[in-house]
This record gives structure tokens, C-alpha cells and sequence, in this order.
């Protein structure tokens, strides 16, 4: 990648369980070519759809550990999906 | 003479319980907010000096703070707020801290989701108690929050990564609106793009006392269910488990489930009965760590 013609998008998708196909509960989007693309609303229904779309898949979360102990406990958002797209600097 | 609190009913603990917050629109009369306005420029431009007005410290008395002639102490000794915050943590509650929220028209800066706690892990709890003095349009930087998060155990601004998170909501409500919230929930100040300065206080109370059975119990009796109140056998449309049960659209399955055991855990320790239940999970639980 020239990072003097392309940068990279990141989009974090938390969904709803830990399979792909499992609908997006939160999400976060980060713009590197800042090219002043917004998803204020949830821009796609489930992670499969987001592949579909172009985004690479390039991590995903551990299926979660209970704590023993503290087995019913939680905290952060599980099943957190990170996707990149390289674009061209507009 | 000011009237006696008025308390919260079942119905009402059993939603903050579910959702971690309870919400009081226009609640406060103009004629006060117009004096708490006042109070609340006066704090800010005054704020850590010693010229500060009313300056509480924290561990005192929420019954010896903010005394009159003070509008922020009139705010809060209303019949709906005090009623509310004896309900939850008590009548000999303590001040933690305050703080005046300014959000200047044209203020675009946006808080980062965080929780105001350190990690709190015990089942007591906090309240925190937020003023609008103003209106709060859609365009003015009214507080964010994602219901039913209070529960979930993280630190400040851990949670900063998530963005948009399905159900966050934000507070939009007429002049004199007040929110009161488990320390728990995730939250953040939002942008203020609208015209109109937007002021907001907050105060948080520590409890001091068992906040067991403090509400009125009007009613109580019946809408408690037994540990059998289970949806996937029998269960009643009318039971604390049933508001319990509520889902925000951000959880899924297993994240719901785990939430419904945190719920009935502070429950219990509200109603102050052990054996109280919602789904079956903590008593099955509890009946197998008898046999091994």
C-alpha cells in the first residue's frame, strides 16, 4: 500500500455472539484516508455482511473465559470482530 | 414546609435494577430552575476556590449539604428526588462529589464512553444524580448513556472503544429533568451543535446503611415472585422477575442471560430475600453446591 494514495479504514463490530453471522451490537469506525465516511447508524446487520461489502476480516476476540469465581461476571463487550479496507485517498 | 419524600414504588426499583436508571422529566418547576442556573454559573466560576458557594466534602451528610438558601439543596430535598435517592441508598446517605457540566453552544467535543467508577465489585451501590436545569433538545448535548450496562464491571474509559453501542440513548427532556443512575452505567457528554448554553449537575451519593427494603412497600408482596418464576416453565406477566427480564438491544443471548443472574443477585440484596430468583439459574446453581 502507498500511503501516499491509500490509507487504511478500520471498522470494530461487536455482535451478538460469536459466530460471524451474528447481529452487530455496537460498532466504531475509523477513517485513515479521512474521506468523511460516517455509520452513525449500524452499517451492516451482521459481520458476514461487512465481508461481503469488502471488508477484510483481520481479527476477531477469544470465545470468552469465565473467570472462576466469577463466572457470571462480565465486563467489555464480547464476540468484537476488527475489519480493514484500503482506499484511495480521495 | 417541605412535603414528606416521595418514595419509589417496586415497579420502579425493579426497572432502575434492570436498566440502572430512572428518568424524571420537567420534574423541577421553572421558578427553581431559574435560581439553580444562577447557583450552578456561580459554582463554575468559582469552582476549587474557597469562594465556592456551598462547597460540600465528601462523607458528609447529603441532609447537611447545599442547606437553604441554596436552589441546588432545594433541587434535591424535592419530594421525587429525595424520595428517589432514600429509596436507593437511604435517608443517611453521604456526599461523594459533584460537578457543574457546561456544554457551551457550538461545543462539538464528545465525551468518551466511560463509567465513572474504578472497578466497584460489590453488590452495594452508588447512585448519581443528574439536573437539567435547561431544556435539552436533540441538538444540545444532552448526557449519553446505554441502558442496562451498570452492572457490567469496567474501568473509566475502558469501554472508550465502543463508538455506538444498539439502545444508547440521549437525553432529550424539558427544563428541570432530572436522571438518577447506578455509578455502573456507561456514559459521556455529547455534542452540543444546538444554540442554547446546556448546563447540567451532578452529585454523587454513597450509601452508608443495608439498602435492603427501603422503598415503599406498597404492592411489594405481590409482585415478588419465588425462585419457580421461570420463562421457559411457569412464570407471571406481573412479577419483579418479569421487569427483570427487560433486553437492551445490545445484548445477545448469553450476555442477556448472565445479566439476568447479576439482577436477581441485587435483588436480593434489595428485598433482602435469598431465595429470590429470576429464569431458575442461581437456585439450580445453589442446589447442586449442596451435593458436592
Amino acid at each position: 500500500m502507498d500511503p501516499m494514495t491509500h490509507r487504511q479504514q478500520v471498522l470494530f463490530l461487536w455482535l451478538e455472539h460469536s459466530d460471524l453471522d451474528g447481529r452487530v451490537v455496537a460498532w466504531t469506525f475509523h477513517d485513515g484516508a479521512d474521506r468523511g465516511d460516517r455509520h452513525d447508524a449500524a452499517p451492516y446487520a451482521n459481520g458476514v455482511a461487512a465481508l461481503r461489502d469488502g471488508w477484510r476480516l483481520i481479527q476477531t476476540s477469544p470465545i470468552p473465559l469465565p473467570a472462576p469465581g466469577a463466572e457470571t461476571v462480565r465486563g467489555r463487550l464480547e464476540h468484537e470482530f476488527m475489519f480493514e479496507r484500503i482506499v484511495p485517498i480521495d | 414546609m417541605m412535603a414528606s419524600p416521595t418514595l419509589l414504588d417496586t415497579d420502579q426499583m425493579a426497572s432502575f435494577v434492570a436498566r440502572g436508571f430512572l428518568a424524571f422529566p420537567g420534574l423541577i418547576d421553572e421558578d427553581l430552575n431559574a435560581p439553580a442556573i444562577e447557583e450552578l454559573e456561580a459554582i463554575l466560576a468559582t469552582w476549587g476556590s474557597d469562594a465556592r458557594p456551598f462547597a460540600p466534602s465528601s462523607g458528609q451528610r447529603l441532609d447537611e449539604i447545599y442547606p437553604e438558601p441554596s436552589a441546588i439543596g432545594a433541587v434535591l430535598r424535592h419530594p421525587v428526588v429525595a424520595g428517589a435517592v432514600q429509596s436507593l441508598v437511604g435517608t443517611d446517605a453521604v456526599f461523594d462529589h459533584d460537578f457543574v457540566h457546561l456544554r457551551p453552544p457550538g461545543d462539538l467535543s464528545q465525551q468518551k464512553l466511560h463509567a465513572d467508577a474504578i472497578i466497584d465489585s460489590n453488590r452495594a451501590f452508588d447512585v448519581q444524580v443528574f439536573y437539567f436545569p435547561h431544556e435539552v433538545t436533540d441538538d444540545g448535548g444532552g448526557t449519553g448513556f446505554v441502558p442496562g450496562t451498570h452492572l457490567r464491571l469496567v474501568n473509566e474509559t475502558d469501554v472508550a472503544r465502543y463508538h455506538h453501542v444498539a439502545g444508547e440513548r440521549q437525553w432529550v427532556g424539558p427544563a428541570g429533568s432530572v436522571l438518577i443512575f447506578h455509578h455502573g452505567m456507561w456514559h459521556r457528554g455529547m455534542p452540543n451543535p444546538g444554540s442554547l448554553r446546556r448546563l447540567m449537575y451532578k452529585i454523587r451519593l454513597n450509601p452508608t446503611a443495608p439498602q435492603t427494603r427501603l422503598w415503599d412497600l406498597a404492592g411489594f408482596d405481590e409482585r415478588q415472585n419465588d425462585a419457580s418464576d421461570h420463562v421457559f416453565a411457569k412464570f407471571r406477566a406481573d412479577s419483579v422477575a418479569a421487569t427483570l427480564r427487560h433486553r437492551e438491544p445490545w445484548l445477545g443471548e448469553s450476555a442477556y442471560r448472565l445479566e439476568l443472574v447479576q439482577r436477581a443477585a441485587l435483588w436480593r440484596y434489595l428485598s433482602g430475600d435469598d431465595a429470590f430468583d429470576v429464569d431458575w439459574y442461581q437456585t439450580r446453581k445453589e442446589l447442586r453446591e449442596e451435593l458436592a
